[in-house]
């Protein structure tokens, strides 16, 4: 259950940005091969805000899907997961995105 | 409530670029113009951020591997489900290794493998993670001022027994080594492609067991290939030494010359 830290991690980066402003929405970019699953980071979420200048914040979590480029046949396409396999039957894949987890933008008040 | 445009002062926003709207962010789009007999106590803006979520994991992390580096330390991160074999594999290397040997050990409880690796004639310190299911840079730093690697020593961080969230968290190894066992399954590339992902070398333990288990081989790598085209595979067996001489061919390739 690494959003526990990741929900940790996220409030500390916010913090260090938005001091003792209270903070209402938090926004993030978590791509779908960033290993962590959206809604246990939610879960997460509540429990690591609690006592925080982001008590009660609410989450917004953008998901995209991930970009590559086959080696063998040069078309980019969208990954939905890490298993890297090209239409053209080709593994040789680079991944170009899909990775991301950011703290996009907060609403403080 | 606001009587003019019935925005609640919960839901009250003001975006800053982009929103031309006095901000309350609800969609009704009435263009007259109101005076408000009142003020919204709620008032609020965004903040554009953009920052990593692991970037204070991250900074750590470059820390610890620059600290590794001007100690001529080479450091590897050994990773897998519990029971994989790493101890053993760590045993047999220390017991094999012509440079000194430092291990940070990774368990949510116990002292047991710390003490099994003092006992094989290494440096140990042992890391609690609590409830914790991985290690960080943070614990790293603080495992690394006690343990005090020899310069020129090989140092093995063996994360807690886990193949979903050591993946993430970079601790400033110079590689990262995924230990899977032939008595786990070979669908676990395909399961836990987040971890083999992560890899540079993994290796397949437990090779003197394989007449005994449906465990195949050739999927395995095939599967670790289809998540990470680039990664190394090893087999061998750290109990009977079978294959052992190519990990430490494997670690000796990345010794300072």
């Amino acid at each position: 259950m690494h959003e526990l830290a990741i929900a940790e991690s996220v409030v500390s980066s916010v913090l260090e940005r938005t001091g003792e402003q209270h903070v209402c929405v938090v926004r993030l970019r978590v791509g779908r091969l960033s290993g962590v699953v959206p809604d246990a980071l939610r879960f997460c979420f509540e429990l690591a805000t609690s006592g925080t200048a982001l008590e009660g914040a609410a989450l917004e979590i953008e998901h995209p899907a991930g970009r590559a480029r086959c080696r063998a046949c040069e078309r980019e396409f969208e990954l939905a997961d890490a298993i890297l396999l090209c239409e053209c039957g080709s593994a040789d894949v680079t991944v170009l995105s899909g990775h991301d987890l950011r703290v996009t933008s907060v609403e403080v008040a | 409530m606001c009587a003019t445009c019935g925005c609640g002062e919960g839901e009250v926003r003001v975006t800053a670029p982009g929103d031309q709207h006095h901000g309350h962010g609800h969609g009704h789009g009435h263009e007259q113009e109101h005076d408000h007999d009142h003020d919204h106590p709620l008032r609020t803006h965004t903040l554009e951020l953009e920052v990593a979520v692991l970037a204070r994991n991250d900074e750590l992390a470059a820390r610890n591997r620059a600290w590794l580096a001007a100690r001529d330390v080479v450091a590897l991160n050994l990773m897998s489900s519990p029971g994989s074999g790493k101890t053993t594999l760590l045993e047999r290397t220390i017991a094999a290794s012509d440079r000194p040997v430092g291990v940070i050990e990774g368990d949510q409880e116990t002292l047991f493998d710390a003490e099994r690796i003092r006992a094989a004639g290494a440096r140990a310190i042992q890391v609690n993670t609590g409830a914790g299911c991985h290690l960080d840079a943070a614990m790293v730093q603080r495992a690394l001022t006690d343990l005090a690697p020899e310069p020129g020593s090989v140092l093995f961080v063996e994360n807690v027994g886990n193949l979903v969230c050591p993946a993430l968290f970079d601790l400033g190894e110079l590689r990262r080594v995924v230990v899977i066992s032939v008595t786990e399954g070979d669908d676990k590339p395909l399961k836990y492609p987040h971890m083999f992902a992560a890899a540079d070398l993994v290796v397949i333990n437990k090779t003197d067991l394989l007449p005994y288990v449906d465990f195949d081989t050739a999927r395995l790598r095939a599967d670790a290939r289809r998540i990470n085209p680039d990664v190394e595979l090893l087999e061998l067996s750290a109990r009977t030494g079978d294959g052992f001489a190519g990990w430490q061919q494997w670690i000796a390739a990345l010794l300072p010359q």
